[in-house]
């Protein structure tokens, strides 16, 4: 077929309907937050000291660092399902920063004899179940939505799609769970966060290829 | 591009025929500098056409088209070239033949996409046949097919997607 037919042929599909890449992936992730809300609500529950909680510091640092993460992942998202657009990698400096305070802060007024003990917290298998349980269907939504995306690297992009759909699950299960200590965060979240990553990886590898 | 996403056939198709020959030079001296020779150009570049309509949702209205266009082109042309384990050894004769390239194009690909579409799915197979080969537009061909305008669209994507993978020969 000649190059001038094939034009001919795709311009009989020109009008594009539906939202934009970024249009979908915005839907995606408010169905992603909201799916992950309404399950832990209807599986966990709020830890019941929650007022309580909001008061302590390392509780808010703890939410404050997976909801940044959360933001950062996403706008790593919308810039990777662009094929011309850079990573927006310094996004990822504030919760880095969030999470070198925290640790610093952990270290500095807790006896070191009793770090162990937080690190390894109180539910930490909980943890690691529930935030890829949450995150299943937030990480399904935004590969849908990146289904119509052009990344330069698959494999990335759904591990990105994945670190978003984590940090979305990490934030609501941050509400129930009650091991605040930031060394607990860093060890238990990341590991929970990073399994989404790389199934996202996995699954991206295959379906976002174009 | 912003009219033919809001559905202008002809500004879409002017647009399209006139990124063609910067795609094909583009093509052209990527191959060339890969050592590949040239005739194949035109397979990335249906390919790269092929992209951009599947995935110009992945375009921002308000930000500059070329740098989009570009991208496109750069990962087709690196994925095209991974395809074929290219080794980065350099023909001097595909150099001159980049030179030696007549201004008229046949613009034919060594892979016929029309041929190609045999081997996709009955139902892919006879949306791109009314579309490609008999000339309809997706109203024309959804009610010859008696189906929807948007299972067209679908099963039209889907088919563009095989073609793709075909011309980059990955199947």
């Amino acid at each position: 077929m000649k190059t001038d037919d094939l034009i001919t042929a795709l311009s009989r599909d020109a009008k594009h309907t539906g939202p934009s890449v970024h249009g979908r992936l915005a839907l995606a992730v408010a169905l992603g937050f909201a799916s992950a809300f309404a399950l832990m609500m209807a599986t966990l529950g709020m830890r019941p000291d929650v007022t309580a909680a909001s008061r302590n510091m390392l509780f808010d640092l703890k939410i404050l660092l997976v909801a940044t993460l959360a933001i950062a992942a996403v706008a790593l998202v919308r810039a990777a399902a662009r094929p011309e657009a850079a990573l927006p990698k310094v996004v990822l400096l504030v919760p880095a920063l969030i999470l070198m305070f925290a640790i610093g802060h952990e270290v500095a007024t807790q006896l070191p004899a009793a770090l162990p003990r937080r690190l390894v917290g109180d539910k930490w298998a909980v943890c690691l179940v529930a935030i890829p349980l949450l995150g299943a269907l937030p990480l399904a939504a935004i590969l849908t939505a990146m289904s119509a995306a052009a990344p330069r690297n698959a494999t990335l992009a759904g591990a990105l799609s994945g670190l978003a759909a984590g940090a979305i699950a990490a934030t609501f299960y941050g509400l129930h769970c009650t091991d605040d200590s930031p060394l607990f965060v860093a060890t238990w979240y990341s590991l929970a966060i990073g399994m989404l990553a790389a199934a996202g990886a996995g699954i991206g590898r295959r379906v976002l290829a174009w | 591009m912003r009219a033919g996403l809001a559905g202008d056939e002809g500004a879409y198709r002017r647009l399209l025929r006139e990124l063609t020959p910067f795609l094909r030079t583009m093509a052209r001296s990527g191959l060339a500098r890969a050592g590949r020779p040239t005739a194949e150009a035109e397979d990335i570049v249906q390919d790269v056409l092929i992209a951009i309509h599947t995935r110009r949702s992945s375009w921002i209205a308000s930000e500059p088209l070329v740098p989009w266009i570009r991208a496109i082109l750069k990962h087709k042309l690196i994925d095209f070239l991974r395809r074929r384990g290219t080794t980065g050894h350099i023909d001097i004769d595909t150099f001159a033949e980049v030179i030696a390239a007549p201004a008229e194009e046949p613009g034919i690909a060594t892979r016929d996409v029309v041929k190609l579409a045999e081997s996709l799915p009955s139902g892919q197979r006879a949306v791109i046949r009314a579309m490609f080969v008999d000339g309809h537009n997706t109203q024309e061909t959804a009610s010859a097919l008696q189906m929807s305008e948007g299972a067209v669209r679908v099963s039209l994507h889907r088919g563009l997607a095989g073609l793709a993978k075909m011309l980059r020969g990955s199947i």
